[in-house]
């Protein structure tokens, strides 16, 4: 038996991590840890830097300064281990011309499938039954939300990085963000997501990063 | 084959842009008919002396072909930059090298392959010599694949940018004029009893060094762009 207590080793870590475009500073220098199985909640006002946070762990953007590691091992610039994060941007990264079912089929071929799931099972649980055949162009915003919340859910990352999870969805969306989110960090994995702080999902290890910027 | 592999994500996004390709058909067939109308404008202008026709037939079909291409480069990131797919392309820890390559050659089967069927069609319309329409098919099978490969990286290039529109076609224009002389060469040389050969060797010697080269700078553009 292993101690409840034993650290697991942090997935992510950055240190003096900033970044500043055209010689402004849009965020940090910051450091920040996030270990197996828990969630790490960015916050801030608006043009705080969340999402260019989020952004530069995801490694669309390289930092103007400081190291990301990963489980221990520093990352070189923009490179990230094969199938390691899974993105939800504010663009969902859905064709609008193809249905749901065809996006997400899309999107475990280039991400990879975790086991024992399959795309239509995730669709049902994000609560899209009946559109999985429904061009996503047709569907509402908070539909495509939950679309695209269905590609998480078949990904096998084990770093989420979310801009805004719960951002057009309605109350039972945001219940399937929550126990997405649960479900998630009790198999281990971590998230790292951005909120006004409106919401708050009741997480047992949750830690946050407050980027300021709030009138 | 298991999800999650550069292969398999390289074959389901070629998979993926024909299915859209096949969804906005519409769309797709802007650049045939944008060059069906540009060659049908030639004997109106020119006149219908045949002589004079065929003599440019040639140059006319590959300057059609040139700028129809042009036309549909824009669009090749622009869709997938705006709804966050590049992003998810970049995430992926795919390399993007290929998943560049694949999108190029779905651009290619959706806009050079048609050209270049359609292209004798119109080159027999303008009047070409008969002798020399197998070698422009041969001078597009090779030339078409080369403006996707050039263009693909400027338009990578130019896809931060919310309008890109003459500054990508200032971009891509020189870089096709190569194609272009030897495309039209090659013609040339065949419909008055030249040896195109020569030519058409040029063409394949370019399309040998972009087919691998294109692609890893087409994923350094999109890295800039993603930025």
């Amino acid at each position: 038996m292993t101690s409840i207590d034993a650290p697991l080793p942090p997935l992510l870590t950055a240190r003096g991590l900033r970044f500043s475009r055209d010689g402004e500073s849009i965020f940090g220098p910051l450091d920040l840890e996030v270990a197996s199985g828990a969630a790490l909640v960015v916050e801030g006002g608006n043009g705080a830097g969340k999402t260019t946070l989020l952004r530069v762990l995801a490694g669309l953007l390289d930092a103007s300064d400081g190291e990301i590691a990963w489980q221990g091992a520093v990352l070189d610039g923009g490179r990230r281990v094969a199938g390691s994060i899974a993105l939800l941007g504010h663009q969902l990264g859905l064709k609008g011309d193809l249905t749901p079912r065809e996006n997400l089929r899309f999107r475990l071929a280039l991400g990879g499938l975790r086991t024992g799931i399959t795309a239509d099972a995730a669709l049902r649980s994000v609560g899209l039954e009946g559109y999985e055949d429904a061009p996503v162009r047709t569907l509402s915003a908070g539909q495509r939300k939950r679309s695209a919340l269905a590609a998480l859910l078949l990904s096998p990352a084990a770093l989420w990085l979310l801009d805004e999870p719960y951002a057009n969805l309605d109350r039972g969306g945001q219940q399937v963000v929550d126990r997405m989110l649960e479900t998630h960090c009790l198999r281990g994995g971590s998230v790292v997501f951005t909120s006004h702080g409106l919401f708050t999902p009741g997480l047992s290890r949750m830690a946050t990063l407050d980027l300021g910027g709030r009138a | 084959m298991r999800p999650g592999t550069p292969s398999t994500a390289a074959l389901a996004l070629l998979r993926r842009d024909l299915l859209l390709l096949w969804r906005q058909r519409a769309d797709a067939l802007n650049p045939l008919l944008f060059a069906l109308m540009v060659a049908t404008l030639f004997p109106l202008a020119l006149g219908p002396e045949a002589g004079m026709l065929s003599r440019v037939a040639g140059g006319i079909v590959w300057v059609t072909v040139v700028l129809a291409n042009l036309l549909s480069l824009d669009a090749l990131f622009r869709g997938d930059a705006e709804d966050g797919s590049l992003d998810q392309l970049a995430v992926s820890g795919q390399p993007l090298a290929l998943l560049a390559g694949a999108r190029i050659l779905a651009h290619w089967l959706g806009t050079g392959l048609p050209l270049t069927l359609v292209a004798p069609l119109l080159a027999y319309m303008l009047g070409l010599e008969r002798a020399a329409l197998p070698v422009l098919v041969a001078a597009l099978a090779l030339g078409t694949p080369l403006l996707s490969l050039v263009g693909a990286c400027c338009a990578a290039l130019t896809v931060a940018m919310r309008r890109s529109g003459i500054l990508l076609a200032l971009l891509v224009l020189p870089l096709t004029v190569p194609v272009l002389i030897f495309g039209a060469g090659a013609v040339e040389a065949a419909a008055t009893g030249g040896d195109p050969s020569a030519a058409l060797l040029f063409l394949a010697a370019g399309l040998a060094l972009a087919l691998p080269l294109a692609p890893l700078g087409c994923a350094a553009a999109i890295r800039i762009g993603t930025a």
